[in-house]
Order: structure tokens, then sequence, then C-alpha cells
């Protein structure tokens, strides 16, 4: 370093007095001498960081009435960490959970608030509703910290932040094809049956649009509220309308089953009215607690435990060794469980490096091998595109599963 | 459509059934004992997962473990008073609120450790699944049949185990003036004791009669608290008569309201009620007791 000014910095007599050149150059001087300590040290940081631990911030439910979602979530998370180790690219990984206790935006923000700035946390993720992944949305862009959303499945839910992932689904991908399957194998009258919140609206809106659109007649459109409905003034509206089908969407869990059960007792079943609902509603947690009341209901879904694939069987085993065989995954293990699967794939990609911007562009347009089949987080919307399967619930070797037999592939997650 | 409105106020009536079985046990504990035991749901709760337990592990009939899960709660319920309720009979409502919302979430984290958080499968029996068809379109639930059957038969031997029996009039007598009872020879503490675990052996029996309609999981004594206390507290706290006519009133506009008017949601019902307590800040059927 010899004479840095005159070399990198060749004095131009154009461009003022002598004096303003000095002052110039002696600001050039200190950018210039400033920036090589700088560009090493970051290069050092660069190399430094896997040595680092990369602690993942999980904002999970653990109680009140929807803990069944946080277990799903721990339970994949940790399963992956079982198969794979705790290190990725040469960096241990640290877990650090959070109870968001339920649909509560504002306790899921402050917890990634904490996250952010107390745990200093290299990636957020968890979120079984919608709105709590809303409300922590303007943390992770402020942060600058990848956000992996584990179920919250209303449409759009990538676009309020650049450094949101979805690796679950949306209500919108798995309804529109029912719509389609529907009108195309026999049904002309549909009723539709919903839970009376954002995901059943969205559920009721883009299974009448596919379902009108392919020829089909909506004959009636209920929604019932969300907390301890009494089934029976619906059900008895439903068996009122006459439909050949009827297309339901509710939360898994205690509406679900009500539900089931006051479809099979009502005599709707023995009326000849075809059961046809987002896998939400036998999803296989839920779905021995159904009964038999289940057999021959319809869903489209994109994971099924009996999806017949050497990895999700393997899946299925690595779950049933870890948790006994009287607890079922569902879909939200494996989507957070595909969640881990993307977070190593893109640290592979960046070699350790886990600054959001990295992070969350290695994601982009990632397609990763998960238990339900291939599935890609697109480019543009970092959203998941994946096949969405046509099932029927059976009873095989004494249990309950829902057993696919069509299927549309590729369905994005934005389907219109 | 008179096929439809006759199904419709049965349908009603039998959840109406269900209301007052759950709360049945509340009108003995804060109705008649004056103990204001947010816990209810808590044994109901109990009761329920004996009777799943006993039919999935243990292979019993359904109509069996109806007994077995009275029993359980009624056990629980009697070790409970004897240890910690009875500290608090002459405690402020306050704090018999505080001491019970409290055992309401030790009992949630309890059945979350001991059972999971997911919902309990329960299988009825075949005899009580399905419909009876009663020609000209009426079609009638087994299961609410049954529940109505059992409704009756509850209030008539609650009824007169009450206003009857000597032990009914031991209990009236203990609840009114106690010190007076006790100078009659009346044993108040023993009294209390037994009449408290009934109060919890009918939650109990009311859950495990719950749990096909409401499901069970370890929130069900939060999700059930407003409605049971609803029904017994607008009923009449006090008078067994009460919460019956409201739970029936309760279930038939429920029913009726989100049939034909659906996009209101639970509106109609919360409405009603407001309208009834506007009238009758004293409940349905007012205590016909003298002091306040």
């Amino acid at each position: 370093m010899s004479d840095p000014v005159s070399n990198a910095f060749p004095v131009d007599p154009q461009r003022g007095t002598p004096a303003d050149m000095a002052a110039r150059s002696r600001r050039r001087v200190l950018a210039g001498l400033g920036a090589l300590p700088l560009t090493g040290l970051a290069s050092r940081l660069a190399q430094a960081a896997p040595d680092e631990p990369l602690r993942i911030g999980l904002i999970v439910t653990l109680s009140g009435p929807f803990a069944e979602f946080g277990h799903q979530m721990e339970n994949g998370v940790r399963l992956w960490l079982r198969q794979r180790g705790d290190s990725v690219a040469g960096r241990r990984v640290e877990l650090l959970l959070k109870d968001d206790t339920g649909p509560a935006p504002d306790v899921a923000k402050r917890l990634a608030i904490e996250l952010a700035t107390r745990d200093k946390v290299h990636v957020l993720a968890g979120f079984a509703f919608t709105p709590n992944a809303v409300a922590a949305a303007p943390v992770a862009t402020q942060a600058k910290l990848p956000m992996l959303v584990m179920n919250a499945a209303s449409a759009g839910v990538t676009q309020k932040s650049p450094y949101i992932a979805r690796t679950s689904f949306t209500l919108p991908q798995v309804s529109a094809p029912m719509g389609q399957w529907a009108a195309k194998n026999g049904v002309k009258r549909a009723a539709t049956l919903v839970s009376d919140y954002a995901p059943g609206i969205d559920a009721e809106t883009a299974f009448r649009k596919a379902f009108e659109a392919a020829g089909g007649q909506l004959a009636d459109a209920v929604r019932v509220p969300l907390k301890n409905p009494e089934f029976a003034p619906f059900l008895q509206k439903l068996k009122d309308a006459k439909p050949d089908a009827v297309f339901v969407f509710l939360p898994s869990g205690e509406p679900a089953i009500a539900f089931m059960k006051g479809f099979d007792e009502r005599g709707l079943k023995a009326a000849g009215i075809r059961l046809l609902a987002t896998g939400d509603v036998t999803d296989d947690a839920s779905i021995d607690a159904i009964g038999d009341a289940a057999l021959g209901t319809i869903t489209t879904h994109h994971w099924s435990m009996a999806h017949d694939s050497p990895l999700n069987r393997a899946y299925v085993k690595l779950w049933t060794d870890a948790y006994g065989a009287k607890t079922r995954p569902n879909q939200v293990s494996v989507a957070s469980w595909d969640a881990m699967n993307a977070l190593w794939a893109a640290l592979e990609r960046t070699r350790g490096v886990a600054d959001g911007d990295t992070l969350i562009g290695a994601m982009k347009g990632l397609r990763i091998d998960s238990p339900r089949g291939p599935v890609t987080l697109d480019a543009a919307t970092r959203d998941i595109t994946q096949t969405v399967y046509v099932r029927r619930v059976e009873k095989r070797d004494g249990r309950l599963f829902n057993v696919e037999f069509d299927r549309f592939a590729d369905v994005r997650a934005d389907v219109a | 459509m008179t096929a439809t409105l006759a199904v419709l106020v049965f349908d009603g009536l039998a959840y109406g059934v269900l209301l007052y079985l759950l709360s049945v046990g509340l009108s003995v504990t804060l109705g008649l004992m004056n103990f204001v035991n947010l816990a209810h749901g808590a044994f109901a709760m109990l009761g329920g997962y004996t009777a799943v337990v006993l039919m999935r592990d243990a292979g019993w009939p359904f109509l069996a473990t109806l007994p077995a899960a009275f029993a359980a709660s009624a056990a629980v319920g009697a070790v409970l008073e004897a240890t910690l309720y009875r500290r608090l009979y002459a405690a402020a409502h306050l704090e018999q609120l505080l001491f019970s919302i409290g055992l309401v979430f030790v009992s949630v984290g309890a059945a979350t450790w001991a059972f999971g958080p997911q919902q309990q499968p329960v299988a009825l029996p075949a005899f009580l699944r399905g419909q009876w068809a009663l020609g000209a379109g009426i079609e009638l639930g087994r299961y609410r049949v049954f529940l109505l059957a059992f409704g009756a038969v509850l209030t008539a031997a609650l009824g007169l185990a009450v206003a009857r029996t000597r032990f009914g009039a031991q209990l009236r007598a203990a609840v009114d003036h106690a010190t007076a009872a006790r100078g009659l020879g009346i044993a108040v503490g023993r009294v209390f004791a037994i009449a408290f675990a009934a109060g919890c052996g009918l939650a109990g029996l009311g859950g495990a009669l719950a749990i096909d309609l409401m499901g069970l999981d370890p929130t069900f004594p939060l999700r059930t608290l407003v409605i049971v206390l609803t029904v017994v507290a607008a009923g009449g706290a006090g008078t067994l008569r009460g919460p019956l006519l409201l739970a029936l009133g309760l279930g038939i506009v429920d029913v009726l309201g989100k049939y034909f008017v659906p996009q209101a949601g639970a509106f109609v019902t919360w409405t009603a009620l407001i309208a009834l307590l506007l009238a009758r800040p004293q409940g349905l059927v007012a205590l016909a007791r003298g002091r306040a």
C-alpha cells in the first residue's frame, strides 16, 4: 500500500481548487482505508458465522383448545432433528419454543419481537393461525428474518412480508380442485357448509367458483359459528335443501367431529347426500375420534398418512417409533417437517450463511422431496405449489385412513 | 314444513335436556348450597374421561360407564370437599370463584398431561345411533330420544330426593340456616359433604352423556362454563325447576334461530336471554326463599 491515493483516485485538476481537492481526497482516502478492513471483517464474519449456533424461534400453540396444532408442529420439527441430527452446513441448530396459546395475534407478535430482539434468533417458524402469522409478519420484515409458516392456510399470507415462505397449504388450493372434481363426478347441485371465519370463506368461495365454472349449481351456502356449534339445525337445513352433495370445511378437532357424527346420525348419508370436504375435516389426528361415521367421505388435501411412497412410509414409521401408534401424525406435522427440510436445503445452498435476504433467496424456487411428494416453493410468491389428492375414507386393518384415488398435479397456492 | 318444525322442536328439547343434564349438578352446588363452583365443568370432564377410558381400554358398554362416571366424579368431589372446598363455605363469593377457576386450570393441565390435547373418540352402542322414522317425514335421533327419557327420569328422581326425602329436608334446612339446623341435631358438615359429592357425581354423569354431542378434550370445563352458568343462574339459582325450564327454552330458541336466521348466529339466543334477565333479574323461576 505505497500510495493508494494517487493510484486509486487520480487527481483531476478540473474538479476544483487545490484545497477542495485535498479535502476530497482525504475523505476518499479515509473511505478507502475504512472499506478495506470492513470487507475483510465481512468475509471473516461469513466464515465465522457457522461457528455460532443457528437459533430457530418456534411460535406454536401449546395450550388451550388448539394445543394439538402445537403438538403436531413440535413433533414434526423434533422428528426432523432426530432423523437428520441437530447441525446443518457445519452449524449447530437450537430450538426456542414459545406458546402463542391459540388464535391470538397480539401474543404472536409479542413473542416474535422477543425472539428477534432478546433471543436474536435467525429464523422464525410455526404459526398455526392466519391472524398470528399476519401479526408477526412486520417483525420478520423489520428484523429481516426468514419466517416459515407451518400451517396458517388463508390465501395471501406470504404477501405480508418478503421474508415469509409457507410449507403447508392454502384453503383455495385444496377447495378449488374439489369443485372441479365434484362437477366431473356426477354432482349437479351442491350445498356448502363452512365455519364463519376467513379460512372458511376462502374455502366456500374457491369451491363455488370452481364448481360453478365446471357447470355445477349451488343449492345453499351455510356458515356456522366457529365455537361450540350445535349442528342439528344446520344439518336439518342441508337435509331440506336436498343437494346431491355437501361440501364442508371446518377446522379439524371438535367441530369436525361433531359435524361428521351428526351427518351420519341425521340420515343425510342414508338420504344419498354425498359428503365432500377438505382434508381438515377427516385429518389423521382426529379421524379415530370421528369413527365409522367418516367412512366414504371424499376429501381433497395434500397429505394423508396412507399416501403410498417410500418417503411417506419412512415418515410414518419414524413417527410411530418416536411417539407410539396411539397418536397419529397429521398434515401439520408434515408441513413442519418440510419447513425444516426447506431450511436445511437452503442452508446447504448458502453454506451456513443465515442472514435473512440470503436465506429467503435460497428458498425461492426451492424444490424439496416431502413425504407428500415433491413440492416447490414458488420463486415469486414463496408459497407452496404441490399435488392435491382426492381421497376416500376407508378402513384398512381395522383403522380409518384417507385413501388417495385421484390427483391434481402442481396446484398453485394462489389458484383462482 | 310442519314435519321440519316438529323435528326442530324435538332437537331443541333434546339439546336443552343435554344442557340441563350438564348443569343439574351445579344447581345442587351453586343453587342449593350457594357455592360459586366454576369447577363444575372439571367434574363433568372427569366423568367424560372415565366413560371414554372404560369403553376404550376396558371394553365396558356405554350404559355401564354412566354410573361409573357418576361414582368417579362423586369420589373425587368428596375428597376435594373434605380437603379444600369445606374451608371456603363461609368465604366470600369472590374467593370461591377464584379458588374454583384455579381448579379449572389445574384440571385442564392435568387432563392435557394425562390424555393429550386431542379429542377423545366415543362410540355409542348401535341401538343409540341413527334415527327412528315416525312417518310423515318425522325422523328422530335415537340418542336424543334417549337423552330426553334420561332427563325426565333424572329430574323426577332429583325432585323427589330434595322435596320428599329426609336427606332432602336436612339439606334444605342446613342451607337455609346452618346454625338452627345444627341445633336440631342435623350433622350439617356431613349433609354438605354428601350433597356436594352428589352434585359432582351429577356433573360426571352429565359429562359422560355430553361427549357424543359436544366432544371431549382438556378444554371441556372452559368450553361449557358459560352455558352451564347461564342455565343455573338465569334459570333461577336455588330451584331445580328453573334451570330445567331455561335449558329447554334455550335449546329450542337456539335450534330454531339457527335454522331460520342462520346469519344471526348465536345472536338470537343471547338476545332472548338478555330480555329474560331484564324482565326477571332473579331468574326464570324466582327463589321463594325469604333471604336475598
